[in-house]
């Protein structure tokens, strides 16, 4: 009556992974919420293209592999991988290059690894760097948020878009770069912070709506430290590292260095503080090894943005720290009770 | 007592859970005596340790109290008949185990009347620690927390280690189990006096009691019998409760903020500890002469009638003390699952057949449908890191997981595999639901397996070896001995004459040389000795070769 049984303990398992994965897409709702509200509906588009093709993906890979298709289709971590990386692409992607960034995210960043568990790499940040690095014209113009720019697409005008149905031109004068791009440009004109601030582009703290996006994403990583979903040695570390390597350089040159509030609220450092980094099976897993992990990336983050050749840098420094995880968790293993 | 109840200072262990306790059902009835069985079925090997003999023989007539199979090693303790009987038969049969295999056990009938066998005056006062400790050798009284580690062996070892702490443990932590907390309630006094004895034994600076704070009652009770009969240096400490507190590498730390190192014991770092349920029975062991015959046992779970706690003679089938607790839920017998033990570290039966033994501190019946589904498929691990964040040895379960299923056992030893004390924490949070203490189990088994492997192939080629330069030093000797006698031999033969009849001596000496080379310069070859038929073939091959080559 009992071979069936495995052995002790006998008690209901108090977490599961599809738990998990809901905390993480409900952290991404205030975030999102706040994204389609200054640029358009165009981004909840983008996001259900990605997230319909990627489970797609995902049960097609896991026939291929004789595995069960159910279990891992309902743990949601598809859905999430999507999720985030149709957030770090432009709006105005055409369908195309969603499909060829998820492709490479969910076979290559995830599958050809062996699925959920064994890739070293964060998969969504695989698939984005790939298109980063093939196709920088579509990947580096932005939408103007609303209410910098004439108008915003509407539902059924992204729709379009999305499917190259009209002719993109016709939305060319919306467009411009994002304002971590117009600073670094800036910057390399020789203009000083205020001379480039006078930009209709920038906010109270970073750009225009970007502001306010980075702050949904810190509602939401609050939700996810709350719920206990992730530690907080990662997003604090990654804040902290990349704001103090801002705060010395900005008490040294003030009129030609990028504020820290700006670096803090700009482009992908609170989502990928929160979101990104945190993804536990490319993180390290030690607790002293995700502070050292945090802080590799945020020193990336800012070394990138200020002396690279991108206006942003949290894919290649996520996917960078990625490959140190193996090293750093090696040497941060906790003392065990009783070892002297 | 009461105030230094607050004033103790304690400290934190790594990880640990809060976990439904599920103690009240069992609770809500006084400590019963459970009624004698038709038969009882008693293990040889209830505790740690060797196995003992039988000591009676089938048909022969048992007394309560009678030892009835013992052991010359240091290492155990002698099994006493729990009631008056009739030896029925000596045979295998199922017993609790974690293994499910059956084992050897002396059957009983028992007649009921529940004879005691005659017991013995004592000069209390007199005892020496010693003779305190045969006492409760000879009494059978093994650790009742569970390990069921033979108390005399543990005493006497101690006593080679200055004891300076002496740790009494009534935290039980794990779930559903209550034995521990009604003993307190029940048997204050003989808890108090048991530690007492410990206490004359080793002569340690302080007595410290934990209890775990939702055992309320517990508190009160001891801390009454110590106002009433008090102890010297004793603090009686609540601490929180947080499962697994009562294991005793987790009480050490709690209560003096030491650890045990790594490979060592509690007497290395001056501490004894022992469970409530066995001062209990050092007491009745010398005071009453009484072998432990009896303990309580917890019935308990959602798949049970009437939980409560039953003082069950030893040897008692589970099936009796199911029924002693009204029964099942389910009228469907194959609906339950029987655990002995708690929930966390506990282990399935395999029928209720199996009797109580020494260890058995609780029966957990399940429902079946409430028991985790736990299929052959889990998810993969995600590396979270929340088995870590739990785990009181401080492990990292991900990477001992990682390489357990990688069988990368070398590896695996260097995550600290064997400080792992199966506490089953890491399986409950983990939010992939990998049962991650069975893959320790069995990377640990198989790990020892291999070390014994190892330990016989090095030993057999120990044996191997010596005999091989045995026979090599016989062959010397022999080739020794006949060289000898060939040149006696040789001694005695005429010599190679000359032409002129006389011996030539370098002559001879080349001619004995010419020989020993050739003796040596042969080598056997296939070409020698060939029959015409094979030369004229050969010849042939050759010829045609030349005419290929051509």
């Amino acid at each position: 009556m009992t071979s069936a049984f495995v052995s002790s303990p006998y008690v209901a398992p108090s977490n599961s992974l599809r738990r998990l994965m809901i905390n993480v897409i409900i952290g991404l709702v205030p975030g999102t919420i706040a994204y389609a509200w200054f640029f358009g509906p165009g981004i909840l588009i983008n996001i259900a293209f990605a997230v319909i093709l990627a489970v797609a993906i995902e049960a097609a890979v896991l026939r291929l592999r004789n595995k069960p298709i159910k279990p891992h289709i309902t743990d949601f971590s598809a859905v999430v991988a999507a999720w985030l990386f149709a957030l770090c692409l432009p709006m105005q992607s055409p369908w195309w290059l969603i499909a060829v960034g998820i492709g490479f995210t969910m076979i290559v960043g995830k599958h050809l690894y062996g699925g959920l568990g064994f890739n070293p790499f964060n998969p969504a940040m695989v698939g984005y760097v790939v298109l980063l690095i093939s196709f920088p014209r579509e990947m580096t113009t932005w939408y103007l948020p609303v209410d910098v720019g004439d108008e915003v697409l509407g539902l059924s005008d992204s729709i379009a878009y999305l499917f190259g149905l009209v002719d993109p031109q016709r939305w060319d004068g919306l467009s411009s770069a994002t304002p971590l791009d117009q600073f670094k440009t800036g910057l390399g004109q020789n203009l000083t912070v205020s001379e480039i601030r006078q930009s209709p582009l920038f906010g109270n703290i970073g750009g225009v709506g970007w502001e306010w996006i980075a702050g949904g994403w810190l509602v939401g990583g609050l939700w996810l430290l709350i719920t206990r979903t992730i530690r907080w040695q990662i997003p604090v570390a990654v804040l902290a590292s990349m704001s103090a390597l801002a705060i010395i350089f900005y008490l040294i040159a003030p009129e030609t260095t990028v504020p820290p509030l700006f670096h803090l609220f700009s482009g992908g450092i609170m989502i990928g503080a929160f979101f990104i980094a945190t993804d536990p099976v490319t993180a390290a897993t030690t607790d002293r090894g995700r502070i050292y992990y945090g802080i590799l990336i945020g020193f990336l983050v800012y070394v990138i943005r200020t002396w690279g050749g991108y206006p942003d840098g949290v894919a290649f420094a996520v996917l960078l720290a990625n490959m140190s995880v193996p090293l750093i968790d090696y040497y941060t293993q906790p003392r065990v009770y009783g070892d002297e | 007592m009461s105030t230094s109840l607050h004033r103790f200072k304690l400290h934190d262990f790594h990880g640990g859970m809060q976990l439904e306790g599920h103690k009240a059902a069992s609770l809500t009835q006084a400590l019963q005596r459970a009624s004698l069985p038709d038969q009882l079925f008693l293990p040889l090997r209830q505790h740690i340790g060797e196995a003992n003999r039988p000591l009676v023989e089938c048909g022969q007539r048992v007394l309560r109290g009678q030892v009835i199979a013992d052991s010359l090693s240091p290492i155990s303790a002698p099994i006493h008949a729990s009631s008056s009987g009739t030896v029925r038969d000596i045979a295998m049969y199922p017993i609790p185990h974690p293994s499910g295999k059956p084992d050897h056990c002396i059957i009983i009938d028992l007649d009921g009347k529940d004879e005691a066998i005659q017991q013995q005056e004592r000069n209390l006062d007199k005892l020496t620690a010693p003779e305190l400790i045969d006492l409760i050798g000879r009494a059978g009284v093994v650790g009742l927390g569970g390990a069921a580690f033979p108390t005399s062996a543990k005493l006497s070892r101690a006593r080679n280690y200055g004891i300076q702490t002496l740790i009494i443990n009534g935290a039980e932590c794990e779930p559903y189990i209550t034995c521990d907390d009604i003993l307190m309630q029940t048997y204050s006094d003989e808890m108090i006096k048991g530690a007492g004895y410990l206490q004359r034994i080793f002569n340690p600076t302080k007595i410290l009691i934990a209890i775990e704070d939702d055992k309320p009652r517990a508190i009160e009770a001891i801390s009454h019998a110590l106002a009433t009969g008090p102890l010297e240096n004793t603090i009686l400490v609540a601490i929180p409760t947080l499962y697994p507190s009562g294991g005793e590498k987790q009480l050490v730390k709690r209560l003096t903020g030491k650890e045990i190192p790594q490979g060592q014991l509690a007497f290395d770092i001056g501490i004894l500890s022992h469970n409530v349920g066995t001062c209990v029975a050092i007491t009745r062991a010398i005071e009453l002469d009484e072998a432990l015959i009896s303990r309580i046992v917890t019935v308990s779970g959602n798949g049970i009638r009437h939980p409560g706690n039953w003082e069950t003679r030893l040897g008692t089938p589970v099936d009796h003390l199911i029924k002693l607790a009204g029964g099942y839920q389910l009228d469907r017998h194959d609906s339950q699952h029987l655990v002995m033990g708690g929930p966390m570290m506990g282990f399935s039966l395999p029928s209720g057949r199996v009797p109580i033994v020494k260890a058995s501190n609780n029966i957990l019946v399940m429902q079946q449908q409430t028991t985790p589904p736990r299929p052959g498929y889990h998810d993969e691990c995600i590396r979270c890191g929340k088995c870590a964040e739990v785990c009181p040895a401080h492990l990292l379960p991900q990477q001992l997981y990682w390489q357990a299923r990688a069988q990368a056992y070398e590896h695996i030893e260097k995550y600290n595999l064997f400080d792992c004390i199966e506490c089953g924490c890491c399986s409950v949070v983990c939010p992939s639901q990998i049962p991650l203490v069975q893959y320790y189990r069995a990377a640990k088994s198989e790990i020892r397996a291999a070390k014994q492997a190892q330990f016989k192939s090095d030993r057999s080629r120990a044996r191997f070896e010596f005999r091989q330069k045995r026979l090599l030093l016989k062959k010397q000797l022999d080739e020794e001995r006949r060289r000898i006698k060939r040149e006696a031999l040789q001694k005695k033969r005429p010599q190679v004459e000359a032409a002129d009849g006389t011996i030539d001596p370098v002559q001879a000496a080349l001619e004995r040389v010419k020989a020993k080379k050739q003796a040596l310069d042969i080598k056997p070859q296939n070409t020698t000795n060939l029959t015409a038929e094979q030369q004229l073939k050969i010849e042939q091959t050759d010829a045609r070769r030349e005419a290929v080559r051509q």
